[in-house]
């Protein structure tokens, strides 16, 4: 490896930036994908790149499908999941998130919510959603889930959230409250986007306490980033 | 949980300013139940000190030894592993897969 290539990737592990490095088993040629451009000696076809672009979406290292000793290693950043509402269930999905492997970021301009000494070891913002939502730039790696209740806070951020790549969407309420959701959005132009909002949010696993709840979306937000949407 | 990234790169970046030269072996492919996945990461001075893993501990003496003749020759070279059931049950582990192991320098 250049060292110039592998400056590349330890400033883009820096920079929190998701690449993929491709390598030709044969002679060791390289290739640097970032998420936008490719660098590299290593002359990739279309449909190749295609692929890798795939690989690093799932994180997937391994060899490329369809292709002769090329080896494609991704370095994708960890999942974050935006909570929204500080509330008693965030308290325990937020540690459950981050031992699943998440970057957990919680957002409640409630201060007296979002303390620190409720929510260690995750990042705080104690700004309205939709500013702290610009704040995060949610990726295709993020997930957020809405809990305060509120729509005063959860609308503002679902509005940024349904602008986003975010792959998932989530929002606590009964089917009553999410059809009432539904129509405020609807008012609000996106209607043939609210389709996108886990709701009632979570699998149903059976459990009502706040801790099975966590467990409930959590599962859910896993199992959506790896089947997709409709699964 | 640190990645592969924060584990091996902040060594690498010491190493090189310290003027050692290094070597980065990969793990490439695995066959049945391999201790570690593809993309796992060793990387190694010419002094033979190593940071990461690419097995649960069976083969890093044997790649150790192969990454200081690649920092020597300069070129890549692929290596290919069986974990026996014998080392296997000795590290604990209960695999008995096969790992290809792509090792390069740093230059």
């Amino acid at each position: 490896m250049k060292w110039a290539t592998w400056e590349r990737l330890d400033a883009a592990a820096a920079a929190g930036i998701s690449a993929a490095l491709v390598t030709r088993l044969a002679d060791g040629a390289q290739s640097l994908f970032d998420g936008e451009r490719w660098q590299g000696a290593l002359d990739l076809a279309g449909e190749q790149r295609a692929a890798v672009r795939r690989m690093l979406a799932a994180d997937k290292s391994g060899m490329l499908a369809g292709a002769e000793g090329l080896f494609v290693r991704c370095y994708a950043r960890a999942p974050r999941l935006v909570v929204v509402g500080a509330a008693h269930i965030s308290q325990f999905l937020a540690p459950m998130a981050t031992l699943a492997g998440f970057e957990v970021i919680v957002i409640d301009p409630r201060r007296a919510f979002a303390s620190a000494e409720r929510f260690r070891g995750v990042t705080l913002i104690d700004a309205w959603p939709d500013e702290a939502l610009e704040q995060v730039r949610l990726d295709a790696t993020s997930a957020v889930v809405t809990l305060t209740h509120d729509p005063k806070l959860d609308d503002p951020a679902l509005i940024a959230a349904l602008a986003s790549p975010a792959f998932y969407i989530g929002a606590l309420g009964s089917s009553r409250t999410h059809a009432k959701r539904i129509a405020r959005l609807t008012e609000a132009g996106l209607g043939d986007k609210a389709g996108r909002i886990h709701a009632p949010v979570g699998l149903d696993l059976g459990g009502r306490a706040p801790r099975e709840i966590a467990v409930s979306i959590l599962a859910q937000v896993i199992q959506v980033r790896y089947r997709g949407e409709g699964s | 949980m640190p990645t592969d990234a924060e584990e091996i790169f902040p060594p690498i970046r010491r190493w090189r300013a310290s003027g050692l030269q290094v070597a980065l072996a990969t793990v490439v492919q695995t066959w049945g139940s391999s201790p570690r996945p593809e993309g796992s990461h060793l990387a190694v001075n010419e002094r033979g000190e190593f940071v990461g893993s690419v097995s649960g501990g069976c083969i890093e003496g044997a790649v150790v030894t192969e990454a200081l003749e690649v920092l020597a020759e300069g070129k890549p070279r692929s290596l290919e592993f069986g974990v026996s059931d014998e080392q296997a049950w000795e590290v604990g582990l209960a695999c008995g897969g096969r790992v290809r192991v792509f090792v390069e320098r740093l230059e």
